[in-house]
C-alpha cells in the first residue's frame, strides 16, 4: 500500500496501545505478582508444571482435546463449507446466517440444552455421551462449525472451479483433483480457520466443566481454579506462561502456513462459481450436509426454544412473562428490557472500539508484509479470561487508568475478543485492492493521503461494515471474557441467563430459557444484518 | 448506489451515536446528590436484597450503596484479598464458614463489633476476634424427590450411611467440591460425620455405588435431579434446606405440598458473614451498612431474596419458609480453623478418591 512509513506506524500504534493497556499490562501484572510474590523472582512453579505428573497431564489433555476438536471440526464442516460456497439453493443465505449463530452464543446459554439432550433422561441419553470427552468434542464442533464455513467457504466460493475441472479432464480422479488442486489453494483459509478453532477450544471453559462434569481439567479450568478459588498465583502464573507459549507457537505456525501461498490463486467472483446442484450426487451431498447442520446446530437451539415455550401443563408464553415478574422488587431483578438495552449498549461500544482498533490494525497490516501484529492481536483469544480479569484488578487501579468497578471494562473485554475478527475480515480485502487503481490515481495527481481516502477507504468501508456486524454479534453473546470483571449492576442478557440458572425452581429455569431465546433472536438479527452487506468480500471470516 | 451509500452512512452514524450515548451513560456518576456518601458493597453473584429495604437504609442514613458482584463466593473473596493494598470497596458480604479462616488470616477486614450482635445466637458468632459479622445461615443438605420414592415404593434414605446401600445405587448426584460451594459443604459434612480417618472410605463406597459428580449446582439440580428442569434420573441431590420452599415459591401455580424433601441427617451448616474492608475511607458508613445487614428489616428480607435463613433471633419467617422448610435440629459442622487448615488438601484428597 502507498502509505508512508510514518502513517503506517501511527496506524499500528492504536491497536498496540490498546493491547498494551488492556491486555499485556494486566496479564504481566498478575503473572508478575505470581512469579515474584515478595520482590524476588521464583521460577519453581514453572518447574512444577514440568515435574508434576497431574499438571503434565492437564497440559497434555488441553493440547489433545483442542487438536482433536480442531481436526473434527474441520472434517465435519469442510463439506458444509463446500456446499454453502458452491451450491445455489433456496434459503442459502438464511442457512449461511443461521449456522453462524452457535459461534456467537455463550456456553451458559447452550450448555443446558446439551445437558438436556445428552444427560440422564434426555432423548439422546442412550448414546452414553454424558460426561465423556465426546460430549466435549461434539459441543466444540457445534460452537465452531461456523468458523470453517465462513473462513474456508469464503475462499472456496472464489476459487476458479476450472482448475479442478481441467485436472479431472486430464484423467485425475475426484480425490486426486481435490488433493492436488483444491486443497493447496484452500490451505491459507484452512490454516486460518484451524487457528481460530484451536484458540477457542484450547481456552474452552464452560463446555469442559458443564459437559465434562469436572472429570476433565484443562489449562483453562486449572488456571481458573488456581486463581479464583485457591488464589495460588504462582502456579496460575506458571500455567499462564505455558498457555502463552503454546498459543504463540500455534499462531506462528498457522501464520506461516497462511502466508505461504504455494499457488497463485485466480480468484473469481462468488456469483461465477456457484451453481445449482444438478447431479444426483450433488443433491445427495447437499441434502446430507443440510441434514447434518440441522441435527448438529439446529436441534440444540430448538431445544432451547421448545423449553422456553413449555411451562408445566402445556405450551404458552408464561416463562416470557415470568422474565418480567420473577424477582421483581429485588436488586437481583433485571427488567428484560434493561438487560436487552444494556446488552445492545455494551455491544455497540465494543463494536466501535473493535472497529477502530481492528481497522487501524488492518490498514497497518495490509501495508506491510510482516504478520507480527496479527499474531499479537490474536493473543487475547488464547489467554484465560480469569487471568485478564484479575489482572485488571491490580493493574488498572490508579488514575488515569482506574477502571476497577467501571462499566467500561465490559465493552473493552468484549472488544479484545472481537478485534482479531475485525482484522481477519478487513486485512485480506485491503490486500486484494488492485494496485493499479492507486497508481492510476497517483498518476492523475492525487496525493498519497487522497489516494488512501478515495481508493482504499471506500473499498474498506464495506469490509469494515461486515466486521462491525460481526463484532457486534460476538460482543452481544460474549460472557466468558466479562464474567471475571468486577462490575456494577448493569447486567446483560447472558448475565441474566446465568443469574436465573443459579436460582432454584421451574420459573427461574424457564425464564432463563426465555432470556436465552431473546438473546438468540437478537444475534440472528445481527448476523442477518451482516449478510446483507456481505457481497463478494474475500475476507477470511 | 446512492441508496447504499445513504444506508451505510446512516448505519455509521447510528453506531457513532450509540457509542456517544453509551459513553455518557457509562461515565455518568452513580448518584447526582452531592451531599450523600457513596459506599461500595463487594459481594458474590447470589447477593440480593429488596430494593425497598435497601432504599429504606439509604433514605434513613443518606448513604448510597453501590453493589458490585464479583463472581462466586470464593472468587469474590479472593479478589478482595488480591486488592488488599488498594481496596475495591468498603464492605464485603459473602464470607462463609468454609472461607472464614482464610478471610481472617488475609487481614483484609477491619475489626468491628456491631451492636446488633446482641440479637444473634452464639452458635452463629464464629469470629471471636470481631472482624466478621454473621448475616445469614443456610444448610446444605441432600434433597429427595418425594414422588419418585413413593412411586418406587422405596424408603427414603435417612442417614448418610444409607446412601452406600445397593438400593440407592446410581441414585445420588453431588457437586465437585473443587468448583462448587455446596459440593464442598457436603464433603465437609461427610468429614464431620465419619471423621478425618473415615471419610475417604465413605466416598470410596459412594463411588462404588455410582455417585454422579457434576461441576456445579445448576448441572446437578436442573440437569440430573428428577425434580429439576431436565427431569433427570437422580432422585437424590446435594442442594439446600431451602430447596423445598423454593420449589413451591418458584412454581406457577404453587403446589400445596413441596415435591422436594430434605434428608435432615445430611445437613452441613453454612454461616455467611459481612465485614468492613480495611483501608476504607468511609469507615463510619461502612459500619452502618454492616449494622443494617443484621437489622430487623434486612434479616426479614433474607429468606425470599437469597433463600437462606436469618441469624437474628425472633425474625419472622415468610409463610413459604415456615410451611415448607425443614431445618436440621443438629446440623453437621466443623471448626472454621480446621476447615481453613485442611481445606485445599481435603479437596485434593476427594479428587483422588472420587474422580481419579
Amino acid at each position: 500500500m502507498t502509505l508512508s512509513r510514518g502513517a503506517r506506524i501511527s496506524l499500528a500504534v492504536v491497536p498496540l496501545a490498546f493491547l498494551a493497556v488492556f491486555f499485556f499490562y494486566p496479564v504481566a501484572a498478575i503473572v508478575g505478582r505470581g512469579l515474584s510474590p515478595d520482590g524476588h523472582v521464583d521460577l519453581d512453579p514453572l518447574g512444577k508444571v514440568v515435574t508434576d505428573a497431574a499438571l503434565r497431564h492437564v497440559v497434555w489433555f488441553t493440547l489433545w482435546q483442542a487438536t482433536a476438536s480442531t481436526v473434527l471440526t474441520l472434517l465435519v464442516a469442510m463439506p458444509g463449507a463446500y456446499v454453502l460456497a458452491r451450491y445455489e439453493f433456496p434459503g442459502r443465505r438464511m442457512v449461511r446466517a443461521l449456522v453462524t449463530v452457535p459461534f456467537v452464543l455463550p456456553t451458559v446459554v447452550v450448555g443446558s440444552a446439551f445437558v438436556g439432550l445428552l444427560g440422564p433422561g434426555g432423548p439422546l441419553a442412550a448414546l452414553g455421551l454424558d460426561q465423556t470427552v465426546w460430549a466435549i468434542l461434539v459441543a466444540h464442533v457445534f460452537f465452531n462449525y461456523a468458523v470453517v464455513v465462513r473462513t474456508v467457504g469464503g475462499l472456496w466460493s472464489h476459487l476458479d472451479p476450472r482448475a479442478e475441472e481441467a485436472a479431472r479432464m486430464l484423467g485425475a480422479g475426484r480425490a486426486r483433483a481435490f488433493r492436488e488442486i483444491t486443497l493447496p489453494a484452500l490451505r491459507p483459509a484452512i490454516a486460518a480457520a484451524a487457528a481460530i478453532v484451536f484458540l477457542f477450544t484450547f481456552t474452552s471453559f464452560g463446555v469442559i466443566l458443564i459437559l465434562g462434569g469436572s472429570r476433565f481439567s484443562t489449562l483453562e479450568t486449572e488456571i481458573y481454579r488456581q486463581t479464583a478459588q485457591l488464589l495460588n498465583l504462582p502456579l496460575a502464573a506458571a500455567l499462564t506462561i505455558v498457555q502463552l507459549v503454546a498459543i504463540v507457537v500455534l499462531l506462528l505456525v498457522t501464520g506461516w502456513i497462511e502466508g505461504r501461498r504455494s499457488v497463485a490463486l485466480r480468484l473469481r467472483s462468488a456469483q461465477e462459481t456457484v451453481r445449482r446442484p444438478r447431479t444426483t450426487g450433488a443433491r445427495v451431498l447437499l441434502g446430507a450436509n443440510l441434514a447434518l447442520m440441522f441435527l448438529l446446530l439446529g436441534v440444540p437451539l430448538l431445544v432451547l426454544v421448545e423449553r422456553s415455550l413449555h411451562p408445566p401443563g402445556g405450551y404458552g408464553l408464561e416463562f416470557y412473562r415470568a422474565l418480567g415478574e420473577v424477582h421483581a422488587g429485588s436488586t437481583l431483578f433485571v427488567p428484560p428490557v434493561d438487560a436487552i438495552t444494556n446488552s445492545l449498549r455494551f455491544a455497540a461500544t465494543a463494536t466501535v472500539l473493535a472497529v477502530v482498533v481492528g481497522g487501524c490494525g488492518a490498514f497497518a497490516l495490509a501495508a506491510s508484509r510482516r504478520r507480527g501484529l496479527d499474531t499479537l492481536l490474536s493473543l487475547p483469544l488464547g489467554v484465560s479470561a480469569v487471568t485478564v480479569g484479575f489482572g485488571f484488578l491490580i493493574a488498572l487501579d490508579r488514575s488515569p487508568f482506574d477502571f476497577r468497578g467501571s462499566s467500561w471494562l465490559i465493552p473493552i473485554a468484549q472488544a479484545l475478543v472481537a478485534v482479531p475478527f475485525v482484522v481477519r475480515i478487513v486485512t485480506p480485502v485491503l490486500r486484494a485492492i488492485d494496485p493499479r487503481l492507486r497508481e492510476a490515481a497517483a498518476t492523475l495527481g492525487a496525493s498519497p493521503a487522497r489516494v488512501w481516502r478515495e481508493v482504499d477507504l471506500p473499498i474498506a468501508a464495506r469490509a469494515l461494515l461486515v466486521a462491525a456486524g460481526f463484532a457486534f454479534a460476538i460482543s452481544l453473546g460474549e460472557f466468558g471474557a466479562t464474567v471475571f470483571i468486577v462490575r456494577p449492576d448493569t447486567p446483560t442478557l447472558p448475565v441474566l441467563v446465568f443469574r436465573l440458572l443459579g436460582q432454584p425452581g421451574p420459573l427461574n429455569f424457564g425464564a432463563a430459557m426465555a432470556a436465552s431465546v431473546i438473546l438468540m433472536g437478537l444475534t440472528v438479527l445481527a448476523i442477518f444484518g451482516i449478510e446483507r452487506f456481505r457481497v463478494g468480500s474475500v475476507g477470511t471470516f | 448506489m446512492p441508496m447504499r451509500r445513504a444506508r451505510f452512512l446512516t448505519l455509521t452514524l447510528a453506531l457513532a451515536l450509540a457509542a456517544c450515548a453509551t459513553s455518557s451513560v457509562l461515565t455518568a456518576a452513580p448518584s447526582s446528590a452531592a451531599s450523600t456518601t457513596t459506599i461500595t458493597l463487594v459481594t458474590h453473584d447470589s447477593f440480593a436484597v429488596s430494593k425497598r429495604v435497601l432504599q429504606g437504609f439509604e433514605d434513613r442514613t443518606g448513604i448510597h450503596v453501590k453493589v458490585v458482584q464479583a463472581g462466586d463466593a470464593g472468587a469474590a473473596l479472593n479478589q478482595v484479598i488480591l486488592t488488599k493494598s488498594n481496596p475495591i470497596g468498603d464492605v464485603f458480604f459473602g464470607v462463609d464458614n468454609t472461607f472464614l479462616s482464610r478471610a481472617l488470616q488475609s487481614g483484609v477486614f477491619a475489626e468491628y463489633r456491631s451492636p446488633e450482635l446482641s440479637t444473634v445466637p452464639a452458635a452463629y458468632q464464629l469470629d471471636p476476634s470481631h472482624h466478621l459479622t454473621p448475616v445469614d445461615h443456610g444448610d446444605v443438605c441432600i434433597n429427595y424427590d418425594k414422588q419418585w420414592f413413593a412411586k418406587q415404593k422405596l424408603p427414603v434414605p435417612t442417614t448418610l450411611a444409607d446412601l452406600t446401600k445397593p438400593e440407592y445405587k446410581g441414585r445420588l448426584v453431588v457437586e465437585n467440591p473443587a468448583t462448587s460451594s455446596p459440593g464442598l459443604a457436603f464433603e465437609l459434612a461427610t468429614i464431620a460425620r465419619f471423621g478425618t480417618d473415615g471419610w475417604r472410605d465413605y466416598w470410596t463406597k459412594l463411588r462404588a455405588n455410582d455417585v454422579k459428580v457434576d461441576d456445579g449446582w445448576e448441572s446437578a439440580y436442573d440437569g440430573d435431579f428428577t425434580q429439576g428442569a431436565n427431569h433427570g434420573t437422580y432422585p437424590l441431590v446435594v442442594s439446600y434446606a431451602s430447596s423445598p420452599p423454593a420449589a413451591v415459591y418458584y412454581s406457577k401455580p404453587q403446589p400445596t405440598t413441596s415435591p422436594v424433601g430434605t434428608m435432615l441427617d445430611s445437613c452441613f451448616r453454612q454461616v455467611e458473614f459481612a465485614g468492613v474492608l480495611k483501608g476504607t475511607a468511609h469507615a463510619a458508613a461502612a459500619r452502618k451498612l454492616v449494622d443494617f445487614m443484621v437489622s430487623a428489616p434486612f434479616q426479614a428480607d433474607v429468606p425470599l431474596q437469597m433463600f437462606v435463613f436469618p441469624v437474628r433471633e425472633g425474625t419472622p419467617l415468610p409463610a413459604v419458609f415456615a410451611k415448607f422448610a425443614e431445618v436440621a435440629p443438629h446440623p453437621l459442622t466443623l471448626p472454621a480453623a480446621e476447615i481453613g487448615t485442611h481445606r485445599d488438601a481435603w479437596i485434593e484428597q476427594w479428587t483422588e478418591t472420587v474422580l481419579r
